[in-house]
């Protein structure tokens, strides 16, 4: 973005952005307190510090586009945009949630806004975004499958074998790898003897770039010229955004495996305040622009946490429904 | 497709693979198939010979070795409606792609409240006799029938090579069809029925009086065999073809054995573990009092199959063991 674009769109835009990235703050804070007083159970891994990725890279897909994600993909739902009602009744396993409450927190599906999960297996998304990506070359339609993995899934065969199938058909996928530099609490130099991921990508003939994960204008703007050159017909294009997880891998986690020194560090780059100084410095928004997002942000989420208190919960009796697919009525 | 329409057409089993394939992709022009070697080559058993001449690279995919990804490839693709046959070159290879078979073809249409089923058929080749090792020989079907969310077939005759496949596509769940690499040179009539071929029911091959005698596969030939043998003894054995394992059709194995009074169950899976218990155990809760033996099984010796053919041999059930086995339980309540 130029730094001299104050127009009307511009401002639209980054309060757009910061909007998406608030909610999505403000609901997992929402979360991890839901979380001690016992009302979400399960494995909870928020996205605290990586906002950025996920609300770039949505800024650049339509609707016929497909999303698969990780375990970690409340942020990928909601800036899809998978009701935050239907999340957080999915994150208590009530009936009313984007799964009927029946996958938690780790397999978010909505397939009116072909959001595919929710993939709690490292790596084993990939090979359905390339499915999914097959699936619009053989139809002839211009849908773009976006993956979303973890630099954990780098070390998984599936990681490879996708990458190439991918290459090899030509395939409209976007592969984002979310470089938090941890799987779980193995550092990145402790789990690869090569630690560039760009370069491993790369390596299978695809364009491939790494970019800062935490300036969402930046990842917005390389998904756009990824978007755009795999619907142009180029074939799979990869990115590697560098990010950090600001807060634990799940709620059991201790973080023995890194220094607080590390995170503060990080902390600083978080992409909500270097997103908002930025606009502020730039007069794009004012402080009661970001107030009045705060509390819109905060007001969403409290009638989420209402909606998924009221709701009910699955009958026993429906357990077996679903093993297998029911006639559409 | 005329081939079923038509008189009787003799054909091998694996011809009726082909053909149940050619016709699955002249209907819908959303099927495809995609394998390892499927095209060029034409099938590691030379099932998809002269497809790729037929249909084109877009719908007779070779892949890369690369299981886990072409199986879920072959997920994907079918969230994204269309309807990929995917073919594993053989049951051992399957196991590359379980995670991706069980994880997520079996998992995502109920974790997903029913959003996304998952209209897969993988199609692999299965069993032991060709002295291939502890690497190409088992059978895993009973298995794969442990998991909720899959439908197992296994087609055993010309019809239902030539017809289960059909079935499958009709499905909107992952069907995973077990093709016995020992009936593919088998040659046989094709009749009407390959057009009415299900993928929910047990069939009777032969009737018979004394002792139900469950199987699939390359097995029920074998049952066969055997109840040939016994019936110049006077034993009749009622030879059932599962066809699919997963649904079990509980309602005619439990006529069947409410008529005969007697079960014995012939696989070629291992012993322990594996669907003879399951069988036996269905057998237990919903005929028990029918019954005037206890059930019995022939099993393949619980070792990886081994590549000598003598050793081999021993391994598996055969026509002599399906035989004492029926004979010890007719003998033991006279």
């Amino acid at each position: 973005m130029a730094t001299a674009d104050t127009s009307a769109a511009a401002r639209e835009h980054a309060l757009r952005i910061l909007g998406q990235m608030l909610r999505i703050r403000q609901f997992e804070d929402r979360c991890a307190q839901l979380y001690t007083e016992q009302k979400i159970r399960g494995f909870l891994h928020l996205y605290n510090g990586e906002e950025a990725v996920a609300v770039g890279v949505m800024q650049a897909l339509e609707p016929q586009d497909s999303v698969v994600a990780t375990y970690r993909e409340h942020g990928h739902a909601l800036a899809r945009g998978v009701p935050m009602n239907a999340l957080m009744a999915e994150m208590y396993g009530r009936r009313t949630g984007s799964s009927g409450g029946r996958g938690g927190s780790m397999h978010v599906f909505d397939v009116a806004r072909r959001f595919y999960g929710g993939n709690a297996i490292v790596g084993g998304g990939l090979p359905i975004a390339v499915g999914l990506a097959l699936a619009e070359k053989l139809e002839k339609r211009h849908g773009v499958a976006t993956c979303f993995f973890g630099e954990g899934a780098v070390a998984e065969g599936e990681f490879h074998e996708t990458l190439n199938l991918a290459a090899l058909w030509r395939l409209p996928v976007l592969f984002v790898c979310e470089n938090n530099l941890y799987a779980m609490g193995t550092a990145l130099a402790r789990s690869e003897s090569v630690t560039d991921i760009r370069a491993k990508a790369a390596s299978y003939g695809m364009p491939a770039a790494a970019l800062d994960g935490m300036d969402v204008l930046a990842v917005e703007s390389a998904a756009r010229q990824s978007v755009e050159a795999i619907r142009g017909g180029a074939g799979p294009q990869f990115l590697e955004c560098r990010t950090y997880r600001l807060r634990a891998h799940s709620m059991f986690d201790a973080q023995l495996y890194r220094d607080k020194a590390e995170v503060e560090e990080w902390r600083k780059r978080g992409p909500l305040i270097t997103f908002t100084t930025r606009c502020k410095s730039q007069g794009l928004i004012t402080e009661e622009d970001f107030l009045r997002l705060e509390r819109e942000a905060n007001a969403e989420v409290d009638a989420a946490v209402a909606f998924a208190d009221g709701s009910e919960w699955e009958p026993l009796a429906d357990l077996e429904r679903f093993v297998y697919a029911e006639p559409r009525a | 497709m005329s081939a079923t329409e038509d008189a009787p057409q003799r054909m091998t089993y694996r011809e009726a693979l082909r053909e149940g394939l050619r016709e699955a992709l002249h209907d819908d022009p959303r099927v495809f198939l995609m394998g390892e070697d499927v095209g060029r080559y034409g099938g590691c058993y030379a099932v998809t010979k002269s497809l790729l001449t037929e249909f084109g690279e877009e719908r007779i995919r070779d892949t890369p070795l690369s299981e886990s990804a072409f199986v879920g490839a072959g997920i994907g693709a079918a969230l994204g409606g269309v309807r990929p046959i995917v073919e594993i070159m053989t049951v051992n290879f399957s196991l590359l792609a379980l995670d991706q078979i069980l994880n997520n073809a079996a998992t995502l249409c109920h974790m997903s409240a029913g959003q996304c089923p998952v209209p897969l058929v993988i199609r692999m080749s299965t069993g032991a006799g060709r002295q291939l090792a502890a690497q190409h020989s088992h059978s895993f079907e009973g298995w794969y029938a442990h998991i909720p969310g899959l439908r197992i077939v296994a087609p055993a005759t010309i019809d239902d090579a030539r017809g289960m496949l059909r079935a499958a596509l009709r499905c909107p769940d992952p069907v995973l069809i077990f093709e016995h690499i020992g009936l593919l040179n088998m040659e046989g009539e094709l009749t009407g029925a390959a057009a009415q071929a299900d993928i929910d029911r047990a069939a009777v091959r032969r009737p018979g009086r004394d002792i139900t005698v469950l199987s699939y596969g390359a097995s029920v030939y074998k049952c066969l065999e055997a109840a040939a043998q016994l019936a110049t003894e006077g034993i009749e054995l009622e030879v059932v073809d599962l066809r699919t394992l997963r649904p079990l059709d509980d309602a005619l194995i439990m006529q069947s054995v409410r008529r005969t009074h007697r079960a014995l169950i012939v696989d070629e899976g291992w012993r322990s573990g594996g669907i003879s218990g399951e069988l036996a155990m269905r057998i237990m809760e919903q005929a028990f009092f029918e019954l005037d033996a206890p059930v019995a099984r022939v099993c393949t010796a619980e070792v990886p199959i081994p590549y000598p053919k003598h050793l081999e041999d021993a391994a598996l059930p055969s026509v002599a063991k399906i035989v004492a086995a029926a004979r010890t339980m007719v003998s033991r309540e006279s």
